[in-house]
């Protein structure tokens, strides 16, 4: 089991077990239980994690500089860094760092897309324009990744000006669990907002680092 | 503890009674502001001073501490809900007195983005720096920008966007008005959280407006700009 928790991944992320190795992956810690379990059951040993406060899902202006930090820091560790991030509303400023240090990153706009897989995220978006997506992990981080940032903890009255335009709440689960469904549902009544359950498993996350995985095997 | 002395706005003299509204505005005091402009007016106060000294005055400080991260958004939308209800007030009489006007603008989220917070701030302290606003909400198509770009002839497109998958629709809106002859009709500002200065110059906007302060700071240098063109 991890030994890790939600409030660590949130608010200081997670630091790699070796200081050197084959492969470095720089996650959002909001993909640490994600990444954890699937090096567990493919036995990716020589990948080691390196995860990002997760809250900077909130404050996206952030990652670009903390990647650079680490991947300068880290770059003669590694043979190979991986960013686990998607553009994640850097506006493509991401991906250019990326390419300045010379590192790949994963596809997609955010991760709701990669979960979903990015071909099928692209054809179903534009239908889905008024869907709040969460994941396993803001699912269970509801009140610190939304409720509380928005300050509806404090001014329920401003549900609407943030939420009147949306319709649906999609909960993409990467794991089956009875109790997240509930407490998914929950967030939508509290969103004012309609439900429905998207199991998605892993999607491209599991296939982009299987990938990365044979690269440097 | 209630020891606080409960302020009386109407016993406040004018330049308390700004001051307080100031404080109001900060702390999302929506009847108090709504309250403070009814005061203001019955005093005589012309609606357009009462905008631009308490409204906007008002606002302005707010806009800078939420740049300068001394205020998040909940504060800023409560902060704006308060000067929607004063505006409420002021909107038709500012239309009956003639008040000033700096130009028009034209102002909507783009296609596949139903995200209108920052648009609907910008538009309205717009409105409070004298521009008349035109306000096409959310999910706007090429034709809907253009339509209204047609009726309404203003000066300024304003165009707003929340997500990366969504902003790359402004160029094709830019690079349509580029076709048909019309991108030198319009000023065009670009806006939204995943948005920065190099994407604003890369699709051919006039400025990229980090925030509403901003926004209506660099409306009014293009407005300004454009006059001392046509009249030199």
């Amino acid at each position: 089991m991890t030994d890790f928790t939600d409030q660590q991944l949130t608010e200081e992320g997670l630091a790699p077990a070796a200081s050197k190795g084959r492969i470095l992956l720089i996650a959002c810690g909001a993909l640490a239980r994600e990444i954890v379990d699937l090096k567990k059951v493919n036995g990716w040993d020589h990948m080691e994690l390196q995860c990002l406060p997760a809250i900077y899902h909130i404050h996206p202006q952030k990652i670009p500089d903390a990647v650079r930090d680490v991947v300068t820091r880290e770059k003669n560790n590694f043979d190979t860094i991986f960013v686990v991030y998607a553009d994640c509303g850097t506006g493509g400023i991401l991906k250019s760092l990326c390419a300045e240090l010379g590192v790949e990153m994963i596809a997609g706009p955010h991760c709701y897309s990669f979960f979903e897989g990015n071909e099928r995220f692209a054809e179903v978006s534009a239908d889905e324009i008024t869907t709040f997506y969460l994941t396993d992990f803001l699912v269970r981080q509801f009140d610190a990744f939304v409720w509380r940032p928005m300050g509806l903890d404090r001014h329920p009255e401003l549900r609407d000006m943030y939420f009147g335009n949306y319709e649906k709440l999609v909960y993409q689960a990467q794991k089956e669990d009875q109790a997240l469904i509930d407490k998914a549902k929950d967030c939508a009544e509290r969103l004012g907002l309609a439900f429905e359950y998207r199991f998605t498993g892993y999607g491209d996350l599991e296939t982009s680092l299987e990938s990365v995985s044979k690269s440097n095997a | 503890m209630s020891d606080e002395e409960e302020i009386i706005l109407s016993e406040l003299n004018d330049d308390e009674l700004v001051d307080q509204m100031f404080d109001d505005l900060y702390d999302g005091l929506k009847e108090e502001i709504e309250e403070a402009t009814n005061i203001l007016l019955e005093r005589g106060w012309e609606p357009y001073d009462i905008l631009t000294r308490a409204l906007v005055g008002g606002m302005t400080v707010v806009g800078a501490d939420f740049r300068d991260g001394i205020l998040f958004v909940p504060e800023v939308l409560l902060a704006a809900n308060a000067m929607k209800g004063g505006m409420a007030i002021l909107k038709p009489l500012l239309a009956e007195t003639g008040a000033p006007q700096i130009g028009k603008m034209v102002i909507g989220t783009v296609k596949g983005d139903i995200h209108d917070i920052g648009k609907n701030l910008v538009g309205m302290m717009m409105e409070g720096a004298g521009f008349e606003v035109i306000d096409i909400g959310i999910n706007n198509a090429v034709e809907s920008y253009m339509e209204t770009l047609e009726a309404e002839q203003p000066d300024i497109l304003g165009m707003s966007a929340l997500l990366t998958t969504t902003m790359p629709y402004m160029k094709v809106v830019i690079d349509h008005l580029v076709t048909t002859g019309k991108r030198d009709d319009y000023i065009v500002l670009v806006g939204g959280a995943p948005l920065n200065e190099e994407f604003g110059k890369a699709i051919g906007a006039d400025a990229y407006c980090r925030d509403a302060a901003v926004a209506v700071e660099t409306a009014k240098e293009m407005m300004s700009r454009k006059h001392n063109q046509m009249s030199a």
